[in-house]
């Protein structure tokens, strides 16, 4: 299903990231997702992270439709060319697939395969506008598709602790004007700053799903604020952490993660866990956030 | 020697806008020989421009617009009708633009699109300025190219790794399109940043046939 119908019917929406395996053994990634099924709307599948060797996002997505879950596809212009983006967005539709979330992507630099090319031949808006042609039947040279086109509810990511911030909400304009339909946001930490970000883009009309990442430590949160853009974790919460000791921190960590959800959802239309690794603690952190 | 070929004059008068009172600035090295700039070019810039309605405030072919110290010097006598124009429209390649728009306080419009950047060159000159793309969009960008100032040669915008002002590849590097930002929200340019650029046209980078019989390609011929 589109998220998209979801967003129409007024349902407030609960994705979730998943990374495929480094490697071919897929078992435990489906085992791990289980317990989230009557939970979560559907789950992002990332398309090489971090620029770092995986399991490609396609087929990924497919294996999770074959077990009932609602997969929404990552795709990044780091490693492929128009043309091989175009033929992934249709061979995704091929394999079922509805949800489409264009992406720039992260330069190989930062990866595990520093010496690859660099592509980007699009860039995330020239991607989804790409992908909007397709859906209109219509491929970049302006040649016609032959039968059905393929549907997507095409998603997009925005930065809202970005500073400055106009950049970002201009390109955000941008990303709708070219076909976006939602948007997933980077980690959010700071729920005031957060609610003044929606306000300042409510009249563009347009989903936006809050981003939280579980913060696993005290040091993971530092890292953070001095290497990821547009995150702060105030200090408040990288104390609270640091004072629930290694043995408290599971639980605390789902209680900062439960206490941002409730003081953000009522400023947005959806929430986006990004996990790392902690997807069996998401039942808990959305039962006490109320979800 | 550096190739640049005319950007249709279309393109030109849709860059300038509103824009009344232009001051012309082209170069007489590899743009002259390319007849982008030099004389010929810059008279007949001036024509089309009258044609279209504009007001040439000055006027001024410089040996190498890639030398900054050169047209710095240059350019000093020429303030009151550069002060005068709207915009100066610059009649080289990438790499004289890019050295204009670091010196004067005043939009630029490159007139011409850079192809190839190879052989011999002028002073400031080198691909980690110009790429020779051949679609300049300088134009939109302040005069900071996003092509090599963007590791990643977005056009539309920083990505989402751009961290303080710096590049998620180099924490030592500026993020080009925060440049882009600094520079367009100081000349008031802002919306510029609204425009969306659509995919690059790659074969744009490589001379044409009659390009590459007009001048003297590479140094066997």
């Amino acid at each position: 299903m589109k998220l998209t119908e979801l967003f129409k019917e007024g349902k407030f929406v609960i994705t979730c990231e998943v990374g495929p395996p480094k490697g071919i053994e897929v078992q435990k990634l489906i085992d791990e997702l289980e317990p989230l099924r009557s939970k979560i709307d559907a789950f992002n599948v990332t398309d090489l992270q971090s620029s770092v060797l995986r399991a490609g996002s396609m087929a990924t997505c497919r294996l999770l439709k074959d077990k009932d879950f609602e997969p929404i596809m990552q795709l990044t212009c780091r490693d492929r060319n128009r043309l091989s983006l175009q033929s992934d967005i249709l061979s995704a539709a091929v394999l079922g697939i509805e949800n489409l979330l264009c992406l720039t992507g992260d330069h190989p630099q930062l990866g595990d395969h520093p010496d690859a090319m660099p592509v980007f031949d699009l860039d995330s808006v020239q991607l989804l506008s790409t992908a909007r042609g397709l859906v209109n039947g219509k491929d970049m040279a302006g040649n016609d598709l032959e039968g059905q086109p393929p549907q997507f509810a095409l998603g997009a990511t925005v930065n809202p602790g970005a500073d400055p911030l106009q950049p970002q909400i201009i390109k955000m304009e941008k990303k709708i004007e070219a076909g976006a339909q939602f948007f997933q946001t980077q980690a959010v930490y700071e729920v005031d700053k957060f609610a003044n970000f929606c306000e300042k883009v409510g009249h563009l009309n347009v989903p936006v799903m809050a981003g939280i990442v579980l913060l696993k430590s005290p040091g993971m949160a530092k890292f953070m604020n001095a290497n990821v853009a547009g995150v702060n974790v105030p200090d408040a919460i990288i104390d609270e952490l640091a004072g629930a000791g290694k043995e408290g921190r599971v639980e605390k960590s789902i209680e900062i993660s439960a206490r941002l959800i409730k003081g953000l959802k009522d400023s947005c239309q959806g929430i986006h866990i990004m996990a790392l690794g902690w997807e069996k603690h998401v039942p808990a952190i959305l039962e006490m956030a109320g979800l | 020697m550096l190739l640049t070929q005319n950007k249709p004059i279309e393109e030109v008068l849709e860059s300038l806008g509103a824009e009344k009172n232009i001051f012309l600035l082209a170069c007489n090295g590899c743009a002259e020989v390319c007849e982008t700039g030099g004389e010929k070019g810059l008279s007949e810039m001036k024509a089309e421009l009258e044609k279209a309605g504009k007001t040439i405030t000055g006027r001024l072919n410089v040996d190498f617009l890639c030398n900054k110290v050169l047209v710095a010097t240059r350019l000093a006598r020429e303030m009151n009708k550069i002060e005068a124009a709207d915009s100066i429209l610059v009649l080289t390649c990438g790499i004289g633009v890019q050295a204009v728009s670091k010196i004067v306080n005043k939009v630029v419009h490159p007139s011409a699109n850079t192809i190839s950047v190879g052989g011999m060159q002028g002073l400031w000159a080198s691909d980690e300025r110009c790429e020779a793309c051949g679609d300049c969009a300088l134009d939109y960008t302040g005069g900071i190219c996003p092509i090599t100032f963007c590791a990643k040669s977005l056009l539309n915008g920083a990505c989402g790794g751009t961290h303080d002002g710096k590049c998620e590849v180099d924490s030592e590097k500026e993020c080009g399109w925060q440049l882009i930002y600094e520079r367009l929200e100081k000349m008031g340019r802002l919306d510029n940043l609204k425009k969306f650029h659509k995919a690059r046209d790659h074969s744009k980078m490589y001379p044409s046939k009659e390009i590459r019989e007009k001048t003297f390609y590479d140094i066997e011929k």
